[in-house]
């Protein structure tokens, strides 16, 4: 099951924790908000990316199941 | 212009009045008042049958709309654009009781289409809410209005209670609602969740409300003016609806034209005609035209040489870097600075923002800002590298499309008055960044100045 | 029923004698050090909880580090309040049962001052339990019932003060008022770093810790380290010594 990082924009209060522990996805602009790549995470990258989606202190990373987009507007 | 609501002057008139088919939406309709039941009955027919009489859902007729609107290639008509037809499909194959949202909140100051269809022809929006709620088999259809609705609230009420005494046009329990809320408010997410008793402010998706929204069941909604064509297209088909239109974009379609026109207002006219036929409908210009902005706020802005290029259709407009969106188009006057326009209206669309996501927060202000710097011909402008770096982070990185639309607006302003720009930044203000801001920008009382983040 | 856990407890802590008022026993030490340490470490999960919301960090110290070590810290308390409460309730010279320490103000032994550590003890497992199923009750849920975090502080103090027999011997107070600077610390850097938002907000989180300052400052001399405090506060007059020696009054 392929899985990809997304973060909650609303959630988010710029903490950061998630680019100390997922730098290879996240770094942080220079309001200290998240720029994700959205793209499936591999291997170790998925453990990382776990622990930094519980690490986050508003629960604003999640991990997803990459779903096509379909019907949607 | 005042910074009310624009009064709608109706012209039911098409550019061309040879054009066969027109009016559609606007057929019939008295300048002043609204179509009562039976007069609209008159002029469109009866309401079709879409389900079994009564509460029986006849799962082979409700499809039978439902590819119809989809054959019709119907578009919402927003600002989204997204097919009608495969919306109407998503809540049909979503689990639960759906329900149906008629969008006619119309926050964008700029546009009036939408309470003008209501405030006159109220019956063709309600009968396409009764259909498409038959077609999904739910029993209830709000109709959402919003602060600006004057007019159109009275008459969406009358025509309501109209079809409440039973028969026929009473298969389906319409409500009104009013929601409160800023520019931002008309956005599904946030009018839901307006619907609801909250603030009127976007959620985080998924899940969309398609499948979930309204009291958790799955949602339509849809924007009045996609209902209205509904109606017709229940009625004479789709083969009918592409008699007008372009292939991509076809059909009739309502625009809200305003300024330096003899004639502003709200007009049905075919989608593809020129910019120049509607302008030539509106009497003409009546002074100078600097530059136009379609699409509204979330548009795109074009300078006056482009004019006569633009055609009114999406595909036609977004191949030349304009925006239908919700078919607005605005003239800016010889008389008005457009530099010092788009100043106040990146500033007043970054006071929109519903402040719920940092990048939409922190990038519309420093966007701004920057704007302003360069209007201002200040010491220390942004550079365009400055510019392109400030508009990649705020766009897509917030729970709605606010930024973005915001992004793009902006640009498109420094790209068609390039020049203006350019003699700003190094001169500083003109005599006519003085003048009265042209463009509609509301304030609202008790909007936070500050907030979080 | 404390006859049998004895029974029970008597090999693990290894004591081959029967616990009795023959002397002081280990669970006793046990019982006084873990409560002393868990004071202590609930002080240190709150001055890193206030660390982690300001989010304070150095290079050597980043910002997850912070709040996995507020949430590591905040864990370990709980489990030397857990021995805490096991021991007390196994030694059998005081009658504290299992209940009194979830069910506050009940029992025989000093029932105010060990009821104010059952009432932290429900208030910190509402929060840890709360912390771990984080993911199921959501953002809002959790951070309403974390507030609660900063009500146990204050209650733990005054209950092992109230509580405890150590008052006396220095090292207590001591400890107390080292906890009592650092939570006084983090609090004022929290409230002078703009938080709450709300200026009456601020003023009431000020006026409540001077408030819990002057309360201790009165209370102390007249209460723990005043005389007979052990008859004062509630211990049952069977464990009350007969010497005169006012302040003690308790005898193992």
């Amino acid at each position: 099951m392929s899985r990809r990082v997304r973060v909650n924009p609303i959630a988010c209060e710029a903490h950061g924790i998630c680019a100390e522990l997922l730098p290879e996805r996240v770094t942080l602009d220079e309001w200290g908000y998240p720029i994700v790549d959205e793209r499936t995470l591999h291997g170790e990258e998925l453990e990382h990316a776990r622990r930094a989606a519980r690490a986050c202190p508003t629960l604003a990373l999640l991990l997803e199941r990459e779903r096509s987009r379909t019907a949607a507007s | 212009m005042s910074s009310s609501a624009p009064t709608a002057e109706l012209h039911a008139a098409a550019p061309d009045d040879t054009v066969a088919g027109l009016p559609r939406l606007l057929a019939g309709v008295h300048g002043e008042r609204a179509l009562t039941l039976s007069e609209h009955v008159s002029v469109h027919g009866e309401l079709p049958t879409v389900a079994g009489g009564g509460r029986s859902r006849s799962r082979a007729r409700s499809r039978r709309l439902i590819e119809e609107v989809e054959a019709s290639g119907l578009r919402g008509c927003g600002g989204g654009g997204f097919p009608a037809g495969t919306k109407l499909r998503s809540v049909a194959a979503a689990r639960g009781r759906p329900v149906v949202v008629v969008n006619a909140v119309e926050a964008e100051p700029p546009s009036s289409k939408d309470r003008t269809l209501l405030e006159l022809a109220p019956h063709l929006v309600l009968d396409g809410a009764v259909l498409a709620a038959e077609a999904l088999g739910a029993d209830e259809a709000v109709v959402a209005i919003g602060e600006h609705a004057g007019g159109s609230a009275a008459s969406a009420y009358a025509a309501i209670e109209e079809r409440s005494h039973g028969g026929e046009h009473g298969r389906v329990a319409l409500t009104l609602a009013s929601v409160a809320g800023g520019y931002v408010a008309g956005q599904e997410s946030a009018l839901i969740s307006g619907l609801e008793g909250r603030e009127a402010l976007p959620t985080f998706t998924p899940p969309l409300p398609f499948e979930r929204g309204l009291r958790r069941r799955p949602t339509l909604v849809n924007n009045a003016e996609t209902l209205a064509h509904l109606a017709l297209i229940a009625r004479h088909g789709a083969g009918w609806f592409r008699r007008l239109g372009t292939e991509a974009h076809p059909g009739s379609t309502l625009l809200t034209l305003s300024g330096p026109v003899a004639y502003p207002g709200v007009y049905e006219i075919e989608a593809g005609a020129s910019l120049t036929s509607l302008i030539d409908a509106a009497g003409g210009t009546t002074a100078g035209v600097r530059g136009v902005l379609t699409g509204g706020y979330a548009g795109s802005w074009a300078p006056a040489a482009a004019i006569d290029e633009l055609m009114l259709s999406r595909e036609q407009l977004a191949g030349a870097g304009a925006s239908f969106g919700a078919g607005i188009v605005v003239l800016l006057s010889a008389e008005t600075c457009p530099v010092a326009e788009t100043s106040r209206l990146a500033r007043w669309l970054a006071g929109e923002s519903a402040r719920q996501c940092g990048p939409c927060v922190h990038g519309l202000d420093a966007i701004s800002g920057a704007v302003e710097a360069v209007a201002a011909g200040a010491r220390e402008q942004p550079s365009a590298q400055r510019l392109r770096t400030l508009s990649s982070l705020a766009a897509g990185r917030g729970a709605c499309a606010h930024p973005d639309g915001a992004v793009r607006v902006i640009a498109s302003a420094l790209r068609a008055f390039a020049p203006e720009f350019e003699d700003h930044s190094r001169g500083g203000p003109c005599e006519r960044c003085r003048a009265a801001s042209e463009l509609p920008l509301p304030h609202r009382a008790g909007r936070r100045a500050t907030g979080r983040p | 029923m404390s006859a049998a856990l004895s029974a029970i407890a008597a090999p693990l802590t290894g004591v081959s004698a029967p616990l009795a008022a023959a002397g002081p026993s280990v669970l006793w030490y046990l019982t006084r050090a873990t409560g002393a340490v868990s004071l202590l470490l609930l002080t240190g999960s709150l001055v890193l909880g206030v660390a982690d919301v300001r989010r304070l960090s150095t290079a050597r110290w980043p910002r997850f580090m912070i709040d996995s070590l507020h949430r590591s810290v905040s864990l370990l308390a709980v489990v030397f309040l857990g021995v805490h409460i096991l021991t007390s309730v196994l030694d059998s010279f005081v009658s504290i049962s299992l209940v009194n320490a979830v069910v506050p103000f009940t029992g025989s032994y000093r029932p105010l001052w060990l009821g104010l550590g059952a009432v932290a003890f429900d208030l910190m497992l509402a929060v840890v339990f709360t912390s771990l199923l984080r993911g199921r009750i959501g953002y809002a849920g959790w951070r309403a019932v974390h507030w609660l975090a900063y009500a146990s502080w204050p209650l733990a103090l005054v209950h092992g003060l109230g509580t405890g027999s150590d008052v006396h011997s220095g090292w207590l107070l001591v400890l107390s008022v080292i906890c009592g600077l650092a939570v006084v610390a983090a609090v004022l850097s929290r409230v002078l770093s703009g938080w709450p938002a709300g200026a009456m907000g601020r003023r009431v989180g000020l006026a409540a810790t001077a408030a819990f300052a002057i309360f201790l400052l009165a209370w102390l001399p007249v209460g723990p380290l005043g005389s007979e405090w052990a008859r004062r506060s509630g211990t049952p007059s069977s464990l009350l010594g007969h010497t005169t020696n006012s302040s003690k009054g308790e005898t193992r």
